[in-house]
């Protein structure tokens, strides 16, 4: 399916939930807030929150700010 | 407080919560986040500012701000930085409650690119969003005297007046304004932005700001742990002598030694 991830379109293959997806790009679920379809998901319900063909996902971080 | 109370003694609180150190830093432009690191604790900071970024997907193994600046260690400040409304502030901090799970954010909106001026009509309009929702915000703001009241009012946690232009390393451009919020003010006081020396953060704390935070001066010091170690230092001697009171400053010459008794 694909996903508009951070702006981005990427092909990936069917996954179950949103959890396999950070998983999937290798990327620590503690450390990151995502975003889908434009709401906020809690960490706590990534592996209850399914994805969708043509989902848009934003995935950030903190980063040094002043 | 009297001068044999202990420095440790001398707290301030925002948003319940207390802090020993009067130096917020921040996180940006420095060479990499090991140097980030050792400047923060050279200035004995206990809260820094952070922003919040989409992760470079490309290359996820890249350094981690968390892991050097840990948040264990230091109160993440998350900011907005880079947000022109309202609406894109809340949904930035919306964000950053999540990745970290703190209610205590920087609230900047800026207008313009070139001086990177707030636009505190927006901004005002974005703290009541955010206050509705149950954030924690300290308020990026002009040192104009009357929308620091208006923050307040509007429940700002904390009021943060520009010392100058972000970046600019100009010191205090209007201290009369900032001693008159500082006099006014309900909620704590932080000079952000604008700072280059040590001496301007004597400046700003003699001046009676509860604390100051500050990125570039530091970041983009020839030795930025050094110059964090004088920051340190120039918020402690600020703050003492506010606290001790000075001395009125006199038109004419007055001799320290008697003036009777001369042989």
């Amino acid at each position: 399916m694909n996903l508009t991830i951070n702006g981005e379109t990427r092909a990936v293959d069917d996954l179950p939930d949103l959890a396999a997806l950070v998983a999937s790009l290798g990327l620590d679920a503690r450390k990151v807030a995502v975003e889908r379809n434009l709401e906020i998901v809690p960490r706590s319900a990534y592996s209850a929150t399914p994805i969708a063909d043509g989902d848009r996902i934003e995935i950030v971080h903190f980063i040094g700010g002043g | 407080m009297d001068g044999t109370q202990n420095q440790a003694d001398d707290t301030w609180t925002v948003a319940g919560r207390t802090f020993t150190s009067r130096l917020i830093i921040g996180t940006g432009k420095y060479k990499d986040y090991a140097l980030n690191a050792a400047a923060a604790e050279a200035a004995g900071a206990e809260m820094v500012t952070v922003a919040l970024r989409r992760v470079n997907l490309s290359d996820p193994s890249q350094p981690m701000l968390a892991d050097y600046v840990k948040p264990e260690r230091f109160t993440y400040l998350p900011n907005t930085a880079g947000c022109f409304t309202g609406e894109e502030a809340v949904r930035t901090l919306r964000l950053a409650r999540e990745a970290g799970g703190w209610d205590l954010v920087k609230l900047e909106v800026l207008s313009d690119p070139r001086t990177l001026y707030p636009d505190m009509e927006e901004t005002l309009r974005a703290l009541k969003l955010l206050v509705a929702e149950g954030f924690q915000v300290m308020v990026y703001c002009t040192d104009d005297i009357v929308f620091a009241r208006k923050l307040a009012d509007a429940g700002a946690a904390a009021v943060m007046p520009l010392a100058a232009p972000i970046g600019s390393g100009l010191g205090i451009l209007n201290p009369v304004n900032i001693r008159l919020i500082v006099e006014e003010a309900k909620v704590p006081v932080v000079v952000d932005a604008g700072l280059g020396t040590a001496s301007d953060a004597v400046i700003a704390m003699e001046l009676g700001c509860d604390a100051v935070l500050m990125n570039t001066a530091i970041a983009l010091a020839r030795d930025p742990v050094r110059m964090a170690r004088a920051m340190k230092h120039a918020v402690l001697a600020g703050r003492d002598a506010y606290l001790a009171g000075r001395m009125p400053k006199k038109p004419m010459g007055d001799p320290s030694s008697p003036t009777s008794g001369l042989i």
